[in-house]
């Protein structure tokens, strides 16, 4: 450790410029969510409590399809991103690294979940 | 520091006798309403997956999700997306350097409130619409 420069041990550890990198994708993400968000919650208020059928129907109309797709996977980028910041400011330490990845990973898990059982219906319908 | 007066000096404000800026509540309940928003969204991703599974577990999903509890949990989803939606408006105009004076602020944070109450009934309109 002795042997390692003051600049060599911060960089990687502080922002280092990587904070206006991810402050700037959290925007990219939030300008997308605020057209797709309308665009979806109201036709999920409509279909929500109508018949397997009708709601099968519903998403395999491309724009629904589309819509709800894109609404899965930016607002689950969007989390990861926002939950990010949260967690760095309340925990420390090794939670610190495990919740950010656990976040993360269980992010991916239901942007996929929820994309691929969209398209499947899309395509079934 | 340490050798200064204590005496008589004014305590700085105090959490406790300290009143809130309506702002301030505005930036928790952003906290909190986009942690709410991920999980109302993943459960929203298991509906779509029961939907595209079966018939019966889209029955079940579906069944718990329109039950009374599920359709408290989808309101404060509804409710959670149309603050942080407004509020999210508010933040993307601050980070272009606008809109930062006390009066705008108090009635930017008073028309979000506003925006949200409404797009919130329209949502509970067009769910019970059907
Ligand atoms: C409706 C469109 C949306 C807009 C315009 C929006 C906008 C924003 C903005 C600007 C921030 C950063 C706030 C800051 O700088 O402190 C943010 C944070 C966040 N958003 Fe969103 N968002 C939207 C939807 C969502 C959705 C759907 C989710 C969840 C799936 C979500 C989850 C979060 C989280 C967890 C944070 C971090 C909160 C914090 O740092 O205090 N947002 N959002």
């Amino acid at each position: 450790m002795r042997y390692l420069t003051d600049r060599k041990r911060a960089t990687g550890l502080g922002s280092a410029r990587s904070g206006t990198g991810h402050f700037w994708e959290q925007r990219v993400s939030a300008i997308a969510l605020v057209v797709l968000t309308p665009l979806f919650i109201f036709p999920l208020a409509y279909n929500m409590g109508d018949s397997y059928e009708a709601v099968r129907a519903a998403y395999g109309n491309p724009v629904n399809a589309i819509v709800a797709v894109a609404f899965m996977i930016t607002a689950f980028l969007h989390f990861f991103q926002g939950i990010q910041v949260v967690i760095e400011d309340y925990v420390h330490g090794r939670w610190e690294l495990v919740l950010i990845i656990t976040t993360r990973l269980l992010s991916a898990a239901f942007a996929l979940i929820g994309s691929l059982a969209i398209l499947k219906i899309f395509f079934g319908a | 520091m340490a050798d200064v007066e204590r005496g008589n000096r004014p305590l700085s404000p105090h959490l406790q006798v300290y009143k809130w800026p309506l702002n301030m509540g505005m930036s928790i309940l952003h906290r909190m309403t986009g942690v709410a928003l991920g999980g109302v969204t993943a459960l929203v991703a298991i509906w779509f997956l029961a939907l595209a599974w079966s018939p019966e577990a889209f029955a079940l999903v579906n069944g718990l999700m329109t039950s009374w509890l599920g359709w408290l949990v989808l309101l404060g989803g509804a409710a959670s997306a149309w603050f942080h939606f407004a509020n999210g408006l508010r933040h993307l105009v601050w980070d272009t350097g606008s809109s930062f004076g006390q009066r705008r602020v108090q009635r930017t944070a008073i028309l979000g409130l506003l925006a949200s109450a409404i797009l919130t009934l329209v949502t509970i309109w067009v769910a019970a619409s059907v």
